[in-house]
């Protein structure tokens, strides 16, 4: 009841002006439900031999760190200073322009000052001055230092899971500072005292064991794809035989698993199976997925560089046992950044594969001459450039469709027109949403980096809002109903999402368009697309 | 001359004033952020808040459509339904903000006869405005509850662990 | 009250007081106008090497460069060489148009068809104020080399010229009034760090962020430019004499001669503060830019292998392990094994 205003106050109106705001490191942090994610669960940090395993509770006060903590965190970060060249510069040269204050989709959603992405990293600058700068050392507050506390700790781990590392504020940085970056060493260093969220902990200790994110064993994997297969002889006719684990194959192809167990990436997974059937029946390519390497997605980036590496190693490992000749990845985000900026690296030199060449279009991709593994949609975009897929785009005449450009692909790779080249080429009608929101300048799903928890509802649908707010004007101006996507936590998120804000909007992955597409040789006359709804024209057929 | 047409008259007015208030309810910085950047698409927040006003004032002047007017309040709402910083009666409480603006723009007037009167009977419109704004709110609560109980993910999921088709670590 | 500007100020205005009183009052002039500036010059040199040798100690791990438009992939599709290069050349380029022109922070600004009339969004001035204020300070930096240099170089004379060029006279055959040749830079340097100034107390976002040390580099600048043209402009001001002062310095023989103000050595004072103060303070980035991962790497990852220095073997759940554990479902789904 401390709500109800007094008489005096009813006339003069409720004042619910927030209380004079304090300053930013005089605010403490207040953890909110629907905002934060729930805690990892022990076994699966047990799993993986990483610190700290042991149950404990975000809203609870001891969060049952152990003794030296702040030794723990003074000593990781010192070692991140001198392994990361980015981090040392990042903490040093900022200017606090504020430049990149209302880029953050968070920031924009949420209306939480800690969100913009500068505060973001003040949070680790301030106790990087004290501990580490001469300044910081003498004149403490004064050079905006402070020291490392509890309260400093949950305020740490509150907002580096709530930044979805899409890099956007790097875009508008002067001098190129990315928050991703800042974030990706703060949780390193939550992990160093088993501060992760379940959210991500879980699925990287199934896939180190199982090799996908959700546990499916191996032969509930194969399962799973022959379910598609069933569907998709109902749908077209057609029986297609994916190989698996198989030695001697052209190419192992590898997809977030994502694509494998949940609507709408099933559908986007019949896609790969029905054109990699196509180009095996045209062409003769031999295509294996492996139920080792069944995980394209990497959580493992989302806790730390060495989990990232331990994960990724399967890839290369499961394509030199087969031996294959080179590795084409699904239709992923994060994923991506990782296959694309750092898996030769830590994995790498692949010199058992060759430089990949396809062998339909005898295209050259020099662009990855030396990781030897290629983005799907490169290789699509290929293939229907040289002519070489049988399309008919009016089977997606139903679709109003535009494109989201997921975080990483955009904006840690750069793979911007390629998949819009195969969505025109797949179907009629295409709009893109407004400039400010797309390629370089893409807003978050607001599900990135291991977020897209149920317990953080709240969280993802207001960091979410900026993308929902522009796929909402394509909807009311273009009569725009499909909103595709090339990445698995998209087609896990978005549906949500736009349940939400856009409930008219359905989710896409571009492979599940193509393959509607698609003409298959020898295939009965569709009457439904994928998900078993009539195509266009075919509504009375369909029925019966 | 009708209340209804003196507040048309002044509505540009109004509705700076009834913006101003409810972006009030934000901190300072992002409040100026909020009432600053006009580009409806970086500031989602600011622009649909501002559009749904103006479109709750034509409707309460006049006498618009209950659906449409309902629609206009899911605009706001919707976003201050999820925006956590705000409890259920902050996120609604700006429906009655607009009392107090009125009241001081009208208060010169209330000399003449009848003047309290429509007043009153306007200011009980904005009343059920309010009523109808906990309708809307506890709608998209319970959409958000409903998203989080039915999350396609874990639904499949459980399927899978049905099916036994899928191990738990703690098997080891 | 902000404590934050506050204190900033108050360190200002105290270093105001330290030099003038000291030259006034007590006749420091040795210590103001020699041991601090030779001081505070070596501090700068040495601190700046320092603070960039740290930085590229530090290693290189994983190259990650923000790409801001399409990747260099089929050659049918056009990249965007300049904001995605794939080359050196393309690196130089980029980080040519971020460090010159900003290029990043003009992505800040918009523009919008009113009514059919192009407008710009407010965010623009933080771009066109951040150029401004950097280059002018770049030419009243290269004017002010004419105090160390004799004969003066003819780069300098010309960009003195340039920047002068402004010129108020009134010439009538009755009244001759000149001033002396007004400096567009030093004005340009004022007003621009008076709005970066204001910007920060009257924006609340970049209010909330600012720290003291956003505050007092700017104070200190605002300081030297009032002194500067307080100097040129409004008080007498023994230029050979200070020239004989600065020649001085540049030559290892300093002298100090008679006749050259209080204010003078303030400014100096200002000066040699700001040098001393730069590599501990944020004003680095203009050595960190050059350094800054996201933007100083070709996006070549997948065509040109990166080496980590410090890769390390980490441990790894093998193939051989994985059949271990579940050959028997997979023998039994039909799925090919390496031991039977």
């Amino acid at each position: 009841m401390k709500n109800l205003p007094k008489s005096v106050e009813l006339l003069s109106g409720i004042d619910h002006k927030p209380p004079k705001q304090k300053g930013w490191m005089d605010t403490p942090v207040e953890i909110r439900k629907g905002m934060y994610c729930y805690a990892s669960n022990p076994k699966s940090v047990e799993y993986l031999s990483l610190p700290n395993a042991r149950p404990w509770n975000p809203l609870e006060d001891d969060w049952k760190l152990p003794e030296n903590w702040q030794q723990i965190l003074h000593d990781g970060f010192k070692e991140r200073l001198e392994r990361f060249r980015s981090f040392k510069i990042f903490m040093d040269i900022c200017v606090r322009c504020g430049a990149c204050a209302d880029k953050c989709h968070f920031f924009i959603g949420t209306g939480d000052p800690k969100n913009m992405p500068v505060l973001r990293a003040e949070l680790l600058r301030s106790v990087y001055r004290n501990d580490f700068t001469t300044a910081g050392k003498i004149l403490g507050r004064l050079a905006g230092g402070r020291k490392m506390t509890l309260d400093v700790l949950k305020e740490w781990w509150y907002y580096l899971f709530q930044c979805s590392e899409c890099r956007r504020c790097s875009v508008f940085c002067p001098y190129g500072i990315d928050t991703a970056e800042i974030t990706i060493m703060g949780r390193e260093l939550l992990n160093l005292l088993g501060l992760n969220i379940d959210w991500i902990a879980t699925p990287v200790a199934n896939c180190y064991r199982t090799g996908n994110h959700l546990g499916i064993q191996p032969h509930a994997f194969k399962d799973m794809l022959e379910f598609f297969v069933d569907d998709i002889e109902e749908i077209t006719g057609i029986r297609v035989e994916p190989n698996f684990n198989k030695k001697g194959a052209d190419i192992l192809f590898v997809t977030p698993s994502g694509d494998v167990f949940a609507d709408p990436g099933t559908y986007n997974c019949m896609g790969y199976l029905i054109l990699f059937h196509f180009l095996k029946e045209k062409y003769g390519l031999d295509v294996t997925w492996s139920t080792y390497a069944s995980e394209g997605g990497n959580f493992g980036f989302f806790t730390s560089h060495e989990t990232m590496k331990r994960l990724n190693s399967k890839m290369y490992m499961e394509a030199k046992r087969l031996g294959v000749k080179w590795i084409i990845g699904g239709e992923c985000g994060h994923m991506w950044r990782v296959i694309h900026q750092y898996m030769d690296t830590m994995n790498g030199p692949a010199d058992f594969l060759e430089e990949p060449v396809s062998p339909i279009t005898g295209t050259r991709f020099e662009n990855a001459k030396s990781t030897k593994m290629i983005h799907l949609v490169e290789f699509t975009a290929d293939l229907i450039k040289h002519g070489k897929l049988d399309l008919d785009p009016s089977r997606n005449d139903n679709l109003k469709v535009t494109f989201h450009d997921s975080c990483n692909p955009a904006r840690g790779m750069g793979l911007l027109d390629e998949p819009r080249y195969i969505i025109n080429n797949v179907c009629n009608h295409f709009y893109e949403m407004p400039p400010n929101t797309i390629r370089e300048q893409t807003f978050c799903c607001g599900s990135g980096s291991g977020l897209n928890a149920g317990e953080d509802m709240e969280l993802r649908m207001s960091g979410g809002l900026p993308r929902a707010n522009a796929v909402r004007h394509v909807h009311e101006k273009y009569g725009v109903n499909m909103l595709a996507n090339i990445c698995a936590i998209d087609r896990a998120a978005f549906p949500d999402l736009m349940k939400y804000w856009v409930p008219e909007v359905g989710v896409t992955g571009v492979h599940e368009m193509v393959a509607n597409a698609l003409i298959l040789p020898g295939e009965k006359e569709r009457t439904t697309d994928l998900r078993g709804e009539p195509l266009p024209g075919m509504e009375d057929e369909a029925d019966e | 001359m009708k209340i209804e047409d003196f507040l048309g008259s002044r509505k540009k007015d109004i509705i700076e004033k009834w913006f101003n208030r409810v972006i009030e309810t934000y901190s300072d910085d992002t409040a100026h952020f909020l009432k600053t950047q006009k580009d409806p698409f970086a500031n989602p927040v600011g622009s649909n808040i501002l559009s749904g006003l103006n479109a709750l004032f034509d409707g309460l002047v006049s006498g618009g459509d209950e659906k449409e007017i309902e629609a206009f309040l899911d605009r706001i709402i919707r976003i201050r339904a999820i925006q956590t910083i705000f409890s259920p009666s902050q996120a609604t409480a700006f429906i009655f903000d607009l009392k107090k603006v009125i009241r001081d723009i009208y208060k010169n007037e209330l000399n003449k006869s009848d003047a309290l009167m429509e007043l009153l009977l306007f200011e009980t419109r904005i009343d059920s405005l309010g009523l109808a704004a906990f309708d809307v709110f506890v709608k998209c609560r319970e959409q958000i509850y409903e998203i989080k109980a039915n999350q396609e993910r874990s639904k499949i999921f459980r399927a899978f662990e049905r099916a036994g088709l899928v191990t738990e670590i703690q098997e080891e | 009250m902000n404590v934050n500007y506050i204190f900033s100020l108050i360190a200002v205005v105290v270093l105001f007081l330290l030099s003038y009183v000291g030259v006034e009052a007590m006749g420091l002039q040795v210590i103001f106008g020699v041991i601090i500036p030779y001081a505070a010059f070596i501090v700068f040199i040495v601190g700046f090497l320092y603070r960039v040798m740290g930085w590229s100690r530090s290693a290189v791990p994983f190259r990650i460069p923000t790409t801001c438009g399409q990747q260099k992939s089929l050659p049918w599709i056009k990249q965007n060489k300049i904001d995605n290069p794939s080359s050196t050349g393309g690196v130089i380029i980029r980080m040519a148009l971020e460090i010159l022109a900003f290029r990043s922070l003009f992505r800040n600004t918009r523009m919008e068809l009113n009514d059919q009339k192009l407008t710009y969004k407010w965010e623009i001035w933080l771009w066109v104020f951040a150029l401004a204020f950097h280059y002018s300070f770049l030419v009243v930096l290269v004017r002010h080399m004419r105090f160390f240099f004799e004969p003066v170089p003819l780069v300098i004379k010309i960009i003195e010229l340039l920047d002068g060029f402004f010129r108020i006279e009134f010439l009538s055959p009755v009244l001759k009034v000149g001033l002396p040749g007004i400096y567009i830079s030093g004005l340009v340097l004022l007003a621009s760090v008076t709005f970066l100034f204001l910007r920060r107390i009257v924006n609340p976002q970049v209010r909330y962020i600012s720290l003291a040390a956003d505050y007092f580099p700017l104070f200190l600048i605002m300081g030297i430019a009032i002194t500067g043209i307080m100097m040129r402009y409004f008080t007498k001001l023994d230029i050979v004499a200070v020239k004989e002062l600065t020649m001085g310095l540049a030559t290892l023989h300093p002298t100090l001669p008679e006749g050259i103000g209080a204010l003078f050595y303030v400014h100096l004072f200002f000066v040699s503060v700001l040098f001393a103060y730069f590599p501990f303070s944020k004003l680095m980035h203009l050595g960190g830019i050059f350094l800054s991962p996201t933007r100083n790497l070709a996006n070549n990852n997948r065509a040109v292998r990166h080496v980590n220095p410090w890769n390390y073997p980490v441990p790894v759940h093998t193939y051989e392990e994985y059949e271990e554990e579940f050959r028997e479902k997979m023998i039994e789904a039909g799925l090919p094994v390496e031991k039977e």
